[in-house]
């Protein structure tokens, strides 16, 4: 039986497009059989602000890109100045930004999980449960740089602050506290027979696709591919760290989820392994110039950002901001494969995937 | 740790094969010839193993505009660059797309598009991406003002 095609529009404001985000889809009744990402919503020009910005400066701008994760934006950024200006960080400093980047990655994952279990119809309990976790997150960061969200905590160089005493025995109880957390939202959320029906072999994402479609970080990981580039390119001190790197096995939905969860898990270990290494010091060296001026010369340092490989390719023309600033935004990159994932799945399987792809649209359009 | 290519690590590769399209090697980069570009990158993604693209970006040389390619192979753990200089001067830059090359680029070098104003032959769907379609100018370009 012929059927007449709908097209509709889902967005730009939609409480399951995690920000502005529109897409066009065409059903043949409840099946999807094409849709198309529209974005831009949010475009800011963050990258030709930052060409009329100091070396410094920008790292405001950085925050306000994926602003669920902004220290390791802030982390992406400074790795791709100090190596464009030859700048060696002080260890502290070092130390402190990779536990400021672990803890923001628990923050992500939390608010991905969360919004993904949301968009499945359990609404607003298991989100809480982990916006609540991650509250306690950003109460930490409030004590090491005095900002939840927007924090501008790195410099060329380190961080620009030393965490205050206080801010030790609070990290050290949120560790403690957080495996029973976890725990619990395991119980309530891995085995529910509900989200295994909606979430498995749903968007199933073939390993070789993914790659070709430059798509990274957990999403790559969740179709099996063994690339963190926490551990195949260790930048800071990630080679002193040991961790495991969780994998999925089909490709799905549920992969997607399960993989973040377990890297919530890896993440704690990775705080706990930072706070046995890390020194009294000065967090910043001091022959840090206030103006940053680096040689002529051009920088990428890709990082394992909670979204995927973040990387700041930076071109300097030898003056006191940089020529150009290019952002490699994972989140913008993950949507390539959108449209075919969903086609041929439900309407509702639409927003399981997109909440399991976990983009933000502050960084998709900068 | 992820091996960075060094420019004569990049010759090294391509000189068996595309000894003629290599225009200029700089420290970390080699600048390959816009024309038959796809060639170059067939051979590195099929022969040479470079299945990721890790970004494709584009930067305004005044003189002229040039695109960027990061290039990514997850197996040897090695990275490289690759430049393409698109025409002498700043008038209709263009040069071939790479989608049907690593589908990666596909949003990439629509964001290149409209942010930069290069063209990119034989992309699947050439359009504004960010920006609306009767936006003038192209933000990215360093003449432009705001």
């Amino acid at each position: 039986m012929s059927t007449e095609l709908v097209t509709m529009n889902i967005g730009p404001i939609h409480p399951s497009t995690h920000g502005v985000f529109r897409m066009r889809v065409t059903f043949d009744g409840e099946t999807i059989i094409d849709a198309e990402p529209i974005i831009g919503y949010l475009h800011r020009g963050s990258e030709k602000l930052a060409e009329e910005r100091t070396y410094t400066q920008v790292v405001t701008l950085t925050d306000r890109m994926d602003y669920t994760a902004s220290m390791t934006n802030n982390q992406a950024y400074i790795l791709s100045v100090e190596k464009l200006s030859g700048i060696t960080p002080s260890e502290r400093g070092v130390w402190l930004r990779m536990i400021a980047s672990e803890l923001q990655r628990i923050a992500a994952h939390s608010v991905a999980i969360g919004f993904l279990i949301n968009d499945l119809g359990a609404w607003h309990t298991p989100l809480l449960y982990l916006l609540r976790e991650r509250e306690k997150i950003l109460e930490l960061f409030e004590m090491m740089c005095g900002a939840r969200i927007t924090n501008s905590y790195l410099r060329p160089g380190g961080v620009f602050m030393d965490a205050p005493d206080e801010f030790w025995p609070s990290l050290n109880r949120f560790l403690d506290e957080m495996p029973n957390r976890l725990d619990d939202i395991e119980n309530l959320l891995t085995d529910n027979e509900i989200i295994l029906a909606r979430t498995q072999n749903v968007a199933i994402l073939d390993k070789n696709d993914a790659i070709n479609a430059s798509i990274t970080g957990p999403m790559l990981r969740a179709s099996g591919v063994d690339w963190d580039l926490r551990h195949r390119n260790p930048y800071d001190y990630y080679e002193k760290i040991s961790f495991r790197r969780p994998l999925g096995t089909v490709g799905d939905n549920n992969d997607r989820y399960l993989v973040r969860l377990h890297e919530i898990r890896e993440s704690l270990k990775i705080v706990e392994q930072c706070l046995d290494l890390i020194e009294p010091g000065p967090v910043q060296p001091e022959e840090v110039p206030f103006l940053v001026r680096p040689p002529k010369g051009e920088s990428y340092v890709p990082i394992e950002a909670p979204k995927g490989e973040l990387g700041f390719y930076l071109v300097s023309d030898g003056g006191i901001s940089p020529f150009r600033c290019h952002v490699r935004a994972p989140s913008l990159i993950n949507l390539t494969l959108l449209r075919d994932m969903v086609i041929g799945y439900k309407i509702a399987d639409l927003f399981v995937t997109f909440g399991s792809i976990d983009v933000n649209m502050g960084e998709v359009d900068r | 740790m992820t091996r960075v290519l060094t420019g004569s690590d990049i010759e090294n590769i391509l000189s068996s094969k595309f000894k003629n399209q290599i225009e200029f090697i700089g420290d970390d980069y080699v600048q390959v010839i816009n024309k038959d570009s796809l060639d170059v990158f067939n051979y590195l993604k099929i022969d040479q193993n470079y299945d990721l693209l890790s970004s494709v970006t584009s930067v305004d040389r005044i003189s002229h505009f040039e695109v960027v390619y990061h290039l990514t192979s997850l197996q040897k753990n090695e990275s490289m660059v690759i430049k393409i200089k698109c025409g002498a001067d700043r008038i209709d830059p263009n040069v071939k797309s790479v989608v049907s090359v690593w589908r990666g680029a596909e949003l990439q070098e629509r964001e290149i598009y409209d942010l930069m104003g290069i063209m990119f032959e034989g992309h699947p769907n050439m359009k504004r991406l960010l920006l609306w379609e009767n936006f003038e100018g192209h933000p990215l370009r360093k003449d432009f003002v705001s």
